[in-house]
């Protein structure tokens, strides 16, 4: 591939945009200038970190640092779902229920891609760590957008949850609608992507790997393959994860247990 | 029938208390001394301790969705799962026919639940709760939003259930429903049942 090269001067080009807008928001007085500009310097000094990161991790070809990285990964992402809910669990079910099937989804998921792509040797990291981050990432959305809308809507729904179970409703049963309204918020973004795909934008990876001198047809097989992952993951992740809240939430007797979710924030 | 055998929750009980097949038995009380939590323990929808009996068979030893079919409680506040009135019946009963029996329009099985009034609410909720199966109704001031000629039809809906065998404990804040309704009356207070008997006429003009 004979990428063009890209030096400070390119990115101080694209910098020139955001601050038009930082001016702009400045002058008619939007507020949003501010967020926009620490937005842009933390992607600047993150992705430049981790590009040297991952050169170090390139050259060295471990198992044992790629491992490593793989878990630094884990725990910012663990960290990210718990922080992204408005209710959760209390105590450790809080964190472990969302970080634990991110994690299962993305390393299942993940062997699926070593399957696919074959890399030599297999944990070879210029193929694993992309891979593994990009599963992570859409699994984490999937998981935290769902566990989201799931403990939020007991809350709401407690007297339909209820009065079925009152009635005789298994928990499963009582909690259906809610679990598959949850599973839906967390599963529409991966869906319209898909769906919106090629057709109204160019999927980002696709057209990295195209600016990047790789042949368009390649580029797009690539990005099939990843996004069928990407959907495989957050389907898997969130699924494990509502399945786990609705046990969580309710207990043998069933009976929903709302003294299991921590107190709102 | 039913019997409870020391149940106990927060500050309620323990709790012994029996009714009769066909029975009808009232519990009054102020807010918050735990009316509802009494009801909730019996129909095992809070962890408690103690435990309910229905013909000797013990809650504790069925699975809790088919104790529930048997002993069920009807909450104060009605919860609602789908959009439409029918949606929340099952398919084998005869809605419009049940619907005109408690003074609603025949075709409510076709409204939205968002557009009921609060009375039509509790009293679908009440129909919604009586199955063939259930042997004892746990009610939760099933009456409180209802006019005169409402609460007189659910009386009489709930009298002919009595009459095919089901016990009912009612909670109620209406002392003249009460006497209407219940052979037996207690009192909620300080977590004890404490039965009514002769002074019901006392705690009927609020002493």
């Amino acid at each position: 591939m004979d990428a063009p090269a890209i030096g400070y001067l390119e990115l101080a080009i694209g910098a020139v945009l955001v601050l038009l807008n930082a001016v702009l928001s400045l002058l008619l007085g939007l507020g949003i200038g501010r967020d926009l500009l620490v937005a842009a310097v933390r992607v600047v000094v993150q992705l430049l970190l981790v590009g040297l990161v991952l050169k170090t991790v390139f050259e060295f070809a471990s198992p044992l640092t790629v491992a490593a990285v793989v878990i630094a990964m884990f725990a910012a992402a663990s960290y990210e779902i718990h922080a992204r809910q408005q209710r959760r669990l209390a105590g450790a079910w809080g964190f472990g229920i969302g970080a634990g099937t991110t994690m299962l989804a993305t390393l299942f998921v993940t062997t699926f891609g070593i399957a696919a792509l074959r890399p030599d040797p297999w944990f070879d990291p210029q193929v694993l760590i992309p891979v593994v981050g990009i599963v992570l990432g859409n699994a984490m959305n999937g998981v935290s957008i769902s566990l989201n809308a799931f403990n939020t809507g007991i809350v709401r729904e407690r007297a339909a949850i209820e009065a079925q179970l009152a009635l005789g409703a298994s928990r499963r049963t009582a909690f259906r609608r809610m679990r598959r309204s949850a599973l839906r918020s967390g599963m529409i973004p991966i869906i319209n992507q898909m769906s919106a795909a090629g057709i109204i934008t160019l999927p980002g990876m696709m057209t990295g790997q195209i600016l990047a001198g790789m042949a368009p047809f390649e580029a797009a097989k690539y990005q099939i393959l990843v996004l069928l992952l990407l959907a495989g993951g957050a389907g898997l992740g969130a699924i494990g994860a509502t399945g786990m809240a609705v046990r969580r939430v309710t207990d043998h007797r069933d009976r929903l247990r709302l003294d299991r979710l921590a107190k709102a924030d | 029938m039913l019997e409870t055998r020391s149940l106990r929750r927060l500050h309620v009980g323990p709790i012994d208390l029996q009714i009769e097949q066909g029975a009808c038995v009232s519990v009054a009380g102020r807010s918050g001394s735990g009316k509802s939590v009494l009801l909730r323990m019996i129909a095992d929808l809070d962890p408690h301790d103690g435990d309910a009996l229905l013909d000797g068979k013990a809650c504790s030893a069925m699975p809790a969705p088919a104790w529930r079919r048997l002993v069920t409680y009807v909450a104060a506040e009605s919860g609602w799962w789908a959009d439409s009135v029918g949606e929340h019946f099952s398919a084998d009963v005869d809605l419009p026919v049940l619907l005109a029996e408690i003074g609603l329009d025949p075709q409510a099985a076709s409204w939205a639940v968002a557009r009921l009034s609060t009375g039509e609410r509790q009293r679908l909720a009440l129909l919604r709760a009586l199955c063939p199966g259930n042997r004892v109704l746990l009610l939760d001031e099933p009456t409180s939003g209802l006019d005169a000629g409402s609460t007189e039809r659910v009386e009489a809906l709930l009298r002919a259930r009595m009459a095919r065998g089901t016990a009912i404990l009612l909670v109620t804040h209406d002392p003249g429903q009460a006497l209407r309704m219940a052979s037996r009356n207690y009192l909620l207070d300080d977590g004890r049942l404490h039965e009514q008997g002769g002074a019901m006429s006392r705690f009927a003009s609020g002493g």
